[in-house]
């Protein structure tokens, strides 16, 4: 039971990295690749109506981490905690942001916004790489299963590097978005960044590897003991190379759906590593909170699937209802 | 607790305890501001949107016998509203936020203890609630020319749902924490989940609720009827305007009576079963007695644990409590210091406060219905003006009700189970400066939030409503 929470866990940050970091992603980029005004307009247009239902999955997945697993949720939140914060008052400024720029009509304003906007975007596809480089990398648990890290541990230089490809990675997807959805020449001068883009992100993505494997050495023998998840490193390869090619031939929403199997298959590619922890202490230290000492009482567990299961299927419905009314192909409009 | 002079009482809380506690306060207190009236408004314009769609001249169900011109109104104020709703929703979710990852971030120590429980209903309101709330409130805002007018009023309906259900999952785990309830021990000192029907069908629950949700549709009403009364005031937007305040003063007075009787009564019962401490605070009661009376009004001082220039009414609170005269009530004196709220007087005060205000809003809304009734209302500006001057107040009202559950609970965090020195984050994860930053960086960054919105409501509502035009047919 334990696993299946672990695999609902790792599947519902998969829905908000994919989901929420096209807009993050097309917000870090707009403000290089949208000019002032009615380009930009365009772009905080595509993503307005679906934002919002985009970041719900990362509040439910809280929700699933707090539900499933409260002792990794209580210890990585409190020793993660000025990381957190950020996160919150970036998301406020983002989310006032978005929503209060087209209530003005003045230049100055929707230009505070669209900055707003852009640089709260790329803080968090950067921050959030960050929370996840210090998770692969392990914490300093405590025999409580409580760390405390100073701000400048947080930052430590594997952290930074998985910052530094999370936002690259969350900019290639989001400029895969624009070419599908924006118009005239945003739609191109995002279809040219992403291609750009995409060396970058190879080249972070191979050159992640080796620091990931010196991190967390026994990553690899955990893949390898079940190798049927061999599929997920290979479905994030399969995904990188599909960018390439779909976006040479021009068809952007195969490159899209493949830049999704690639943060798809790399997010797997880390849980199942990761499997059985949750929150792993440093290498070596045997604080390491694992999903059976991390978990909620089995009965709660057990409950709390069977709802749970028909939640999601009505989130589902809901969003495959919203995404077939908000983007049909911006030509067909 | 510690009485180090007779009578006297101190609290002792560590610094950690302090910020952690003052963080809360202050983002949970200003959240709170916005999904009242999310909640409220979802109501009305559900209202407002089933009229213009379904209502139709002969309809056999007479609320929904309206008019073409009446459906245009209707459609008119409920497209009015969803603008003030779409602005107000995005600050509730933007404010909502820190909520969740604080439960982590400041009470690790609580989220570890309890998370086996309310991880249920907290993770069922991200799954059922949000995703339903936010979806639909896309298709409501962006939808209109889209969707068929069957689909544009159910998003209207979902997002009513959704709101209310989000209430219901949070009611559900201030319940808990309330009157724990469906829980068993574990190994480690932890509770765990033992029965969701227990914890779904927690005596606290239905009136808490039914409670929260009448103060979320009375201040709904009462911002209706203020436009309304202000429109009219300023001589425009007439037909807008008596919509509003028609439906706003009759709901106003249906809902001051609600949160009077049954739900506050039955509420106020809850508590004095069940937290006889949190119960004597909020009646400033020190002395148990028997045919106990029920003050209007009176100054707690908790040195002299006495009541200072009281105006009460004899014996009523007995009465009140047990339907009996002469019951008896237990008094502060009889409880340890160590179980009392760590503040006896805001506990009284907020609640008093609450009550007071509920009573003047019964008086508004009733006077403003009789109005209505003798066909006077439109063009008594003294009503006009009381009503749009009452709903900040019903803002007040609510927080002070919260204020009441919350700081009546202490010093519990989970009533009886934890105490909340107990929940805090560990003070070598979280060192309390930390939270002194953020808790400065949160008052920076809500003050800013306050100018803006305040300046976009301001430009809404200077700018009126669309004039109203024919809403789409409904299959007849």
């Amino acid at each position: 039971m334990e696993t299946v929470w672990f695999v609902a866990l790792a599947a519902m940050i998969t829905a908000y990295v994919v989901l929420d970091g096209f807009d993050l992603g097309a917000g870090a980029l707009h403000l290089w690749l949208a000019r002032p005004g009615e380009e930009r307009e365009r772009v905080t247009e595509a993503i307005g109506p679906v934002w919002n239902g985009n970041e719900v999955w990362l509040i439910a997945g809280g929700g699933v981490l707090f539900l499933a697993f409260p002792r990794a949720y209580a210890g990585a939140f409190s020793g993660l905690y000025f990381g957190l914060i950020l996160v919150l008052w970036l998301l406020i400024g983002r989310g006032l942001a978005l929503e209060l720029r087209h209530q003005l009509d003045n230049p100055l304003w929707r230009s505070a916004c669209d900055a707003v906007f852009g640089l709260s975007s790329l803080a968090l596809a950067v921050v959030f790489g960050i929370a996840l480089g210090n998770v692969v990398r392990g914490v300093p648990l405590n025999a409580e299963g409580y760390f405390h890290l100073p701000l400048f541990d947080i930052l430590n230089w594997y952290a930074l590097l998985v910052g530094l490809f999370g936002l690259v990675v969350l900019a290639t997807h989001g400029a895969l978005l624009l070419a599908l959805r924006a118009r005239g020449e945003v739609r191109e001068r995002a279809a040219r960044g992403a291609r750009r883009l995409w060396w970058a992100e190879a080249l972070l993505a191979a050159g992640l590897i080796w620091p990931t494997l010196s991190v967390r050495p026994d990553m690899l023998d955990r893949l390898v003991d079940h190798p049927w998840t061999l599929v997920f490193p290979l479905l994030a390869l399969t995904g990188l190379v599909a960018i390439l090619v779909f976006g040479r031939r021009g068809q952007a929403l195969r490159a899209f759906a493949a830049s999704a199997a690639f943060i798809a298959g790399l997010l797997a590619t880390m849980a199942a590593g990761l499997y059985p922890d949750i929150l792993p202490a440093r290498e070596g230290d045997p604080n390491g909170l694992t999903i059976d000492n991390a978990a909620a009482g089995s009965h709660g567990l057990e409950v709390a699937i069977v709802w749970w299961s028909i939640g999601m299927l009505l989130a589902v419905a809901y969003f495959v209802h919203a995404y077939r009314l908000f983007f049909t192909p911006a030509s067909e409009r | 607790l510690t009485g180090s002079a007779p009578g006297l009482v101190i609290v002792e809380m560590s610094s950690e305890e302090t910020v952690d506690r003052l963080q809360f306060t202050l983002t949970v207190t200003y959240h709170y501001l916005f999904p009242v009236l999310t909640m409220g408004l979802a109501l009305f314009i559900a209202y407002f949107k089933t009229v213009s769609y379904a209502g139709r001249e002969g309809h056999r169900f007479r609320p929904l016998r309206k008019t073409a011109a009446e459906r245009a109104t209707a459609e008119s104020v409920s497209r009015f509203w969803t603008k003030i709703l779409a602005v107000n929703f995005a600050f509730g979710v933007v404010t909502g936020v820190p909520l969740e990852f604080q439960f982590g971030t400041n009470w690790a120590q609580f989220s570890n203890f309890a998370g086996g429980v309310i991880g249920q209903t907290l993770a069922m309101e991200g799954t059922f609630a949000f995703f339903l709330e936010s979806v639909f409130l896309g298709v409501l805002l962006f939808g209109a020319a889209r969707v068929s007018p069957r689909v544009h009023w159910l998003a209207a309906v979902a997002v009513f749902v959704g709101a209310w259900l989000s209430g219901w999952f949070i009611i559900a785990t201030n319940a808990w924490m309330q009157h724990p309830v469906g829980y068993t021990a574990d190994a480690h000192g932890r509770v765990q989940l033992d029965s969701l029907g227990d914890l779904l069908t927690n005596p606290w629950l239905p009136w808490q609720y039914l409670h929260n949700m009448g103060g979320a549709a009375l201040t709904g009403a009462f911002v209706l009827a203020a436009l309304g009364a202000f429109y009219l005031l300023s001589d425009r937007n007439h037909a807008f305007a008596r919509s509003c305040l028609r439906v706003g003063v009759v709901a106003a007075l249906a809902l001051s009576i609600w949160m009077i009787f049954p739900t506050g009564d039955r509420q106020a019962h809850n508590v004095f079963e069940h937290q006889p401490a949190t119960f004597a605070s909020m009646e400033g009661l020190f002395e148990t007695e028997r045919g106990a009376p029920l003050v209007i009004v009176g100054n707690p001082n908790t040195r002299e644990r006495t009541l200072e220039s009281t105006i009460e009414m004899p014996r009523l609170l007995s009465f009140l409590t047990s339907r009996n005269w002469t019951s008896r009530v237990r008094g502060l004196n009889d409880i340890p210091e160590r179980r009392w709220p760590d503040s006896v007087p805001l506990v009284y005060y907020a609640y008093h406060i609450m009550v007071g205000l509920g009573t003047i809003f019964l008086v508004i809304a009733g006077l403003g219905a009789f109005l209505l009734w003798r066909g006077r209302l439109y063009g008594s500006r003294p009503m006009l003006w009381a009503l749009l001057l009452a709903f900040p107040f019903t803002y007040i009202a609510n927080i002070a009700g919260w204020t009441t559950a919350e700081v009546g609970r202490q010093p519990w965090v989970v009533y009886g189970l934890l105490r909340t020195e107990h929940g805090i984050s560990p003070p070598e994860s979280v060192p309390s400066g930390t939270t002194l930053f953020t808790l400065l960086g949160f008052g920076g960054l809500y003050v800013l939030a306050s100018i803006l919105f305040v300046l976009f409501i301001v430009r809404i509502v200077a700018r009126g409503p669309e004039p109203a035009r024919a809403p789409a047919r409904a299959p007849a």
